[in-house]
């Protein structure tokens, strides 16, 4: 493999671990503070469909972008009003979520635009376009260095450096603020908090109104910046590989960018390696394309550590009397 | 012509519009959907154009996951709608358990063959055409690198890829024709963001004009070769018109012809149906968005190719006689 390869496989990998790493914070967010999600998948859909739908009718990726996390978080507020208002079973309540972005998406757009299902293609000011960073072409002839610059880190969309920047922030929020500080405490000892004059309902919201906005800035990623236009179902399960990174990173924010990465680069590798051939044996395009799974069985099989989860994970917080 | 014919003629015609009106043909999208500005998309025109002409109407049902395939058959068929018409190879598994119970329901399928008194079975020869597209691009390139992107990892979407590593080979024999597909379930036939990702990759090895066969997944690898400023080539409908300038040509293939003809026979023949070149079923798509693209010498050497293939001069070799392709790709 040259190194021209190599490049191509991280610029590949970092556009891809974008969604997953948005999705996987997203989940860090709403499970720290004791909300499990497996409605990510949904939320992330439901975005996808209203950024790029909206973006069409109104001409601004920005808008869209609004939009999407509208109705992301609009969906975490359901998810929330059954999980943490009535006290319902959050696994349920995700599932639930899942169906209705799936169908919801689907049928809406098919009412809109009778394109069955998808959105019209989107142009111009409409997308993400990709920015240049300073210096990228003046650091070109330097060696390694200059290419890695120019290839890698520079040449995404917005939301790619936006995404990147938020590992940073929630690491500060989680463990260096006071809001931090009792997010967490919700998630580990709700009643504690509890004691302590602080709204747990309150603190749960904020969490899943969190993970409503990154889940949104990831669906606009797919539909509006990786590509241009809303397919059926074209989360493609990367609300699930994100909940798998989540684990992966034992609900860690660097280490949620490291397990994204990881998943992002797999991915890569599966496209560019197709029926390649090792040590005399033809590796046949299945294996490679189910990488990414794979490593997902191997993780939640616990063969990496020990993951715990928030201890007042998946449990809905009945004050006592 | 006298009056006792005209009677005749016209209560004879009157007896067919009857006949018709009874029974409905109908169709079944494949999981692509029918606006996947491709393969089902062309089956929808065909439809269409069908029900504008006679005013008639059609039933027609678009799949939203592979188990609904058998019921979505039997419901047609026992709401009395014929001829059934499938497009999509996927359905042929299905659609020979199904037949038998349904003897006096025609059905066609296209893309697959299925061995049943009462089915008939179109098969295009996609090789032909795609051998046409490769020449197109081996000339239209610059680099010496051409790409293919298929959808699913299936024997017909070889074939594609195939055809068109023998066109290009034929015009420069030293060129490197790179393949991909996009995975190996139905989902891949609707996954522009891998799409996008393999145009990328392709482009980055070198290929300046790639030939997506991929249904939806197309309209991504399509869009990613207009922001790279690369060629690309659509496949089944004519797709020039997506990105205009920037799409070198069409593979077209004449679902639309094979579901309007099914439509509109009066008895359908079972057995199997091929249609290649020779019946124009096949072949490039110039227009108006892309005929600056195309120079004269080019058509002219695609033009005397296709003459040479329908005379038998060319064999272009199908990769489902058996299952291997003369041409490495990488």
């Amino acid at each position: 493999m040259d190194f021209a390869t190599l490049l191509q496989l991280l610029d590949s990998t970092v556009r891809l671990a974008t969604p997953l790493l948005l999705a996987c914070l997203a989940g860090l967010f709403s499970e720290r503070a004791g909300i499990f999600d497996i409605g990510l998948e949904g939320k992330i859909l439901a975005s996808a469909f209203f950024s790029a739908a909206v973006a069409y009718v109104s001409g601004s990726v920005w808008i869209g972008l609004l939009a999407g996390i509208g109705s992301s978080v609009a969906l975490s507020g359901i998810h929330g009003l059954a999980s943490i208002t009535f006290r319902g079973n959050q696994l349920i309540s995700g599932v639930a979520i899942n169906f209705l972005a799936s169908g919801l998406t689907v049928v809406i757009s098919q009412t809109w635009f009778g394109q069955g299902g998808r959105t019209p293609a989107l142009q111009g000011a409409a997308r993400f376009e990709n920015i240049h960073l300073p210096f990228a072409d003046a650091l070109m002839p330097v060696p390694v260095v200059g290419p890695l610059y120019e290839q890698i880190i520079s040449g995404h969309s917005i939301l790619v450096y936006v995404a990147l920047l938020t590992v940073p922030f929630s690491w500060w929020l989680l463990f260096r603020t006071r809001f931090g500080l009792r997010l967490r405490a919700v998630g580990e000892n709700p009643a504690a908090v509890d004691t302590a004059g602080i709204s747990v309902v309150g603190m749960r919201f904020a969490a899943v109104g969190i993970c409503g906005i990154l889940c949104g800035i990831a669906g606009a990623y797919l539909s509006t910046g990786l590509s241009a236009q809303f397919v059926k179902e074209m989360s493609a399960g990367r609300g699930f590989i994100a909940l798998a990174a989540l684990i992966f990173a034992k609900w860690r924010p660097w280490h949620a960018l490291y397990a994204c990465l990881l998943f992002g680069f797999l991915d890569a590798v599966g496209n560019r390696f197709q029926n390649v051939e090792l040590l005399g044996i033809t590796i046949p395009v299945q294996f490679m394309q189910a990488l990414p799974y794979i490593l997902v069985v191997v993780i939640l099989a616990g063969l990496v550590g020990r993951a715990i989860p928030p201890r007042a994970g998946g449990e809905p917080y009945v004050k006592e009397r | 012509m006298t009056l006792m014919q005209k009677l005749l003629g016209a209560s004879a015609v009157l007896a067919l519009s009857a006949g018709a009106a009874l029974a409905d043909p109908a169709i079944i999208f494949d999981l692509g959907g029918k606006f996947d500005r491709s393969f089902n998309e062309a089956a929808f025109n065909g439809a269409e154009r069908w029900a504008e002409e006679t005013g008639g109407s059609y039933g027609e049902i678009e799949l939203q996951n592979d188990a609904q395939r058998e019921q979505a058959m039997r419901r047609l068929a026992e709401q009395g709608y014929n001829p059934i018409v499938m497009a999509g190879f996927a359905h042929s598994s299905v659609l020979d358990t199904v037949a038998p119970d349904y003897p006096d329901t025609s059905f066609v399928i296209i893309d697959g063959v299925v061995d049943q008194p009462n089915v008939q079975s179109i098969i295009f020869q996609e090789h032909e055409g795609s051998y046409l597209v490769g020449m197109l691009a081996a000339m239209a390139s610059e680099t010496g690198t051409v790409g293919f992107i298929g959808g699913m990892d299936i024997p017909l979407i070889s074939r594609f890829a195939c055809g068109y590593a023998q066109g290009a080979t034929a015009v420069n024999p030293d060129i490197t024709v790179l393949s991909n597909m996009t995975g190996t379930t139905p989902s891949a036939w609707n996954d522009p963001v891998r799409g996008g990702e393999l145009t990328r990759d392709q482009i980055g090895r070198g290929a300046d004009v790639v030939y997506a066969a991929a249904g939806g997944t197309g309209v991504g690898v399509l869009q990613t070769a207009a922001d790279e400023g690369i060629l690309s080539i659509g496949v089944d409908s004519n797709q020039n018109y997506l990105h205009p300038g920037m799409v070198l040509t069409s593979m077209l293939k004449r679902v639309d012809v094979a579901v309007y003809e099914s439509f509109s026979a009066d008895s359908i023949e079972p057995g199997i149906q091929v249609w290649g070149l020779a019946e124009n079923a096949v072949g490039y798509a110039v227009d108006e968005n892309n005929e600056a693209l195309i120079t004269d010498e080019m058509a002219a050497a695609v033009d005397a190719a296709r003459e040479q293939i329908i005379a038998g001069e060319i064999e272009v070799h199908n990769f489902t006689d058996d299952g291997a392709c003369p041409i490495q790709m990488q």
